[in-house]
């Protein structure tokens, strides 16, 4: 067993834990609209009140994201995104503000990247780790290995029809937190936050006393966030995030992760 | 190399897999069983068996295309009639199979995803047989260019949704599929129609079709008194292909080709040649060859059949690649089209623009073999559906000039 730094994710999830507050974990897609025009978002996202921001890789075929994430994504790529410029944007995010860099991306591009040159790179821009939506523990031998090698979070997914042996799997492996699946279903805000939320959570907390639980897909509220934070470790915001900044530009942005962040002073 | 035929997945060598949001492994995990415990349930292949002697009409005949095989070289061909099949083509076979799993499941909504249609009228019939309510995702290109057959889905009652995002094409309606899968796995199947996708798909799927393959190799021993020298068919994601070549993977002498759609040809970039021109990656929840920029995005693929306009291609067919067991060549719209009037001019016999696919190679491949070789081809499918773009294609409507 190798000794390795505590997770910079997991430490800032459980700081905020600690003082009696919850965290707020913030998606934004690198390359949307421009490469500039997102690291500009993403930085902002950070100063505003985020705890751990989650940078997209736009992908051709995002299965799990609905209609808002699709569409950002698919014009960063008609924008001309390229693979590599998610480094220059970890880079840039984390040379301006200290909240932890997860990026959350599909398998195809890591893969054809190079699992090992892309989790060497990464981490040499400065980011945390990977959520890999698309990746199960029981694919994920090379990443297990990369990630090992590069002291890098990896986040799995626990799913609502998770079983308690695939939920304890997911515990065991992932790193900085284990993404809930609050709900069956793709990204989106929703009006309600799915109950299945509360019951993932306390099937990961009966699988670990250890890891750490944020819960993601459907949250778009600060009724929400503060609901989940009362039984999870962090609240995940993507769509309602992106969708802001479609309406109303950096500003609408700030304004609802400001909004979002308050509800946990 | 003996018992390829044995092989099952989750892995064909380094190809296959479950690469899908963990949301659907317990769904995947319910199919894998439902289908193990069906497969050793002797009374689910007596109603199989059954279904497809009085409903598909199986066993379908072989036809020599004598006058066909003119144009060939010196060889015979073979031509292995799912075209016969109820719904025009092979897609039956394995709709039939998951529809009665679907049932054991006790799941009562069906969703399919489909390129040519084939599949979705394919799924369609089988919804309205069981009783099953049924979506049908296609591309908005492709709703476009085989109205006809979503026409055929909309009759037989299921709802056809266009898909507008990406490409428009079969890739975005299984995207589609998938997330509809997601978000409704409690009452809902994938009745995915090819041998790509996650586990246990290309094994499942591949078993359903093999019926072809094992029926096609009975008859050319019990009616001709041998093995085909060739085996050809066409490959989108690769289902009619596999179902063929499935039965003669441990006959050394026989030889298989897959045809892939070349486009506007093998030497430009708009093809959908994955086995050719691609490299392996994942796509829609397996690791297999497909088409991809250096960044690992899916590229979009061309060819004026809807059916194989498809940038991956099912596992097990990566892995016969790689092992060199099978061989997968390129032909162009245009070629495939010329076969398609040449079949129906010297045969009587109009073949689906995917299948004419096969036949172009078949024509080709009779030349390479050695003279009195003969060529058993997969005749996956009929033509009705592609009547418009066929008519477009050769300008044989009234008032456009008469011939191309």
């Amino acid at each position: 067993m190798v000794l390795r730094m505590a997770s910079k994710t997991s430490a800032a999830l459980s700081s905020r834990k600690q003082s009696g507050n919850g965290s707020l974990i913030g998606y934004f897609p690198a390359g949307y609209p421009t490469l500039d025009e997102s690291i500009a978002a993403a930085i902002a996202m950070c100063k505003s009140g985020i705890d751990v921001l989650e940078l997209g890789v736009p992908y051709s075929d995002p299965v799990m994201d609905g209609l808002v994430i699709q569409a950002a994504t698919m014009q960063a790529l008609e924008n001309g995104f390229k693979l590599k410029q998610t480094f220059e944007a970890v880079s840039a995010i984390t040379a301006a503000v200290d909240t932890p860099v997860l990026v959350m991306t599909y398998w195809n591009p890591v893969l054809s990247y190079g699992v090992d040159k892309f989790a060497r790179e990464l981490a040499q821009a400065g980011g945390a780790g990977l959520i890999t939506p698309d990746l199960i523990p029981d694919e994920a031998q090379s990443w297990l290995e990369a990630s090992d090698k590069y002291d890098l979070d990896r986040v799995f997914l626990a799913a609502p029809t998770s079983s308690p042996e695939r939920i304890q799997r997911a515990c065991n492996l992932s790193r900085g937190f284990v993404y809930a699946v609050s709900t069956m279903g793709i990204t989106g805000a929703r009006n309600e936050v799915d109950q299945l939320a509360k019951t993932v959570v306390a099937n990961i907390r009966e699988a670990s006393t250890e890891a750490l639980a944020a819960v993601g897909i459907g949250i778009s509220t600060a009724e929400q966030v503060a609901d989940v934070n009362r039984y999870a470790d962090g609240a995940i915001v993507g769509s309602a995030f992106v969708r802001a900044y479609q309406d109303g530009g950096l500003e609408a942005l700030i304004a609802k992760v400001s909004e979002l962040a308050s509800s946990l002073k | 190399m003996t018992n390829l035929r044995d092989q099952v997945g989750p892995y064909f060598g380094e190809f296959g897999g479950r690469f899908v949001p963990e949301s659907l492994i317990a769904a995947l995990d319910q199919l894998e069983t439902t289908y193990q415990a069906a497969k050793a349930d002797p009374s689910f292949q007596a109603e199989l068996n059954e279904l497809h002697r009085t409903y598909t009409g199986r066993p379908s005949i072989i036809t020599e295309a004598k006058r066909f095989a003119a144009h060939a070289g010196d060889v015979r061909i073979f031509l292995k009639r799912e075209d016969l099949n109820h719904t025009g083509s092979h897609k039956i076979n394995n709709v039939l199979g998951q529809a009665l799993l679907t049932k054991r499941m006790g799941k009562t909504r069906i969703i399919a995803e489909t390129g040519a249609g084939q599949h979705g009228v394919a799924s369609a019939t089988a919804a309205a047989l069981f009783g099953l309510e049924c979506v049908v995702y296609m591309g908005e290109v492709d709703t476009e260019r085989q109205a006809l057959n979503v026409a055929r889905m909309r009759l037989l009652g299921a709802q056809v949704i266009p898909v507008k995002t990406g490409s428009r094409t079969l890739k975005d309606a299984i995207n589609e599929a998938l997330r509809d899968w997601v978000a409704n796995v409690d009452n809902t199947h994938y009745l995915l129609g090819t041998v790509a996708g996650p586990h246990p798909f290309p094994t499942m799927v591949r078993d359903f079709h093999s019926v072809i393959g094992t029926e096609a190799r009975a008859q050319m021993l019990q009616e001709y008194g041998f093995l085909p020298d060739a085996l050809a068919a066409c490959v989108g994601g690769g289902s009619n292909a596999i179902g063929l070549f499935h039965a003669f993977l441990d006959d050394e002498q026989v030889q298989m080709y897959g045809f892939e759609a070349a486009g506007d040809g093998m030497d430009t970039p708009r093809h959908a040649a994955t086995l050719n021109y691609g490299r392996p990656g994942v796509l829609h929840g397996a690791r297999s060859y497909m088409l991809q920029d250096e960044d690992g995005q899916t590229l979009e693929s061309h060819s004026i059949s809807a059916g194989l306009d498809y940038p991956g291609v099912g596992p097990e067919h990566s892995w016969l690649k790689d092992l060199g067991r099978a061989q997968y060549r390129g032909i162009s719209d245009a070629e495939a089209m010329n076969a398609l009037r040449l079949l129906s001019r010297t045969e009587g016999i109009i073949p689906a623009i995917e299948t004419a696919h096969a036949l172009a190679g078949a024509l080709k491949l009779g030349k390479e073999l050695e003279p009195g070789s003969s060529i058993l081809v997969n005749l996956s499918g009929r033509g009705d559906k592609d009547m418009e773009t066929a008519a477009k294609y050769f300008g044989i409507l009234d008032g456009a000039s008469d011939g191309k």
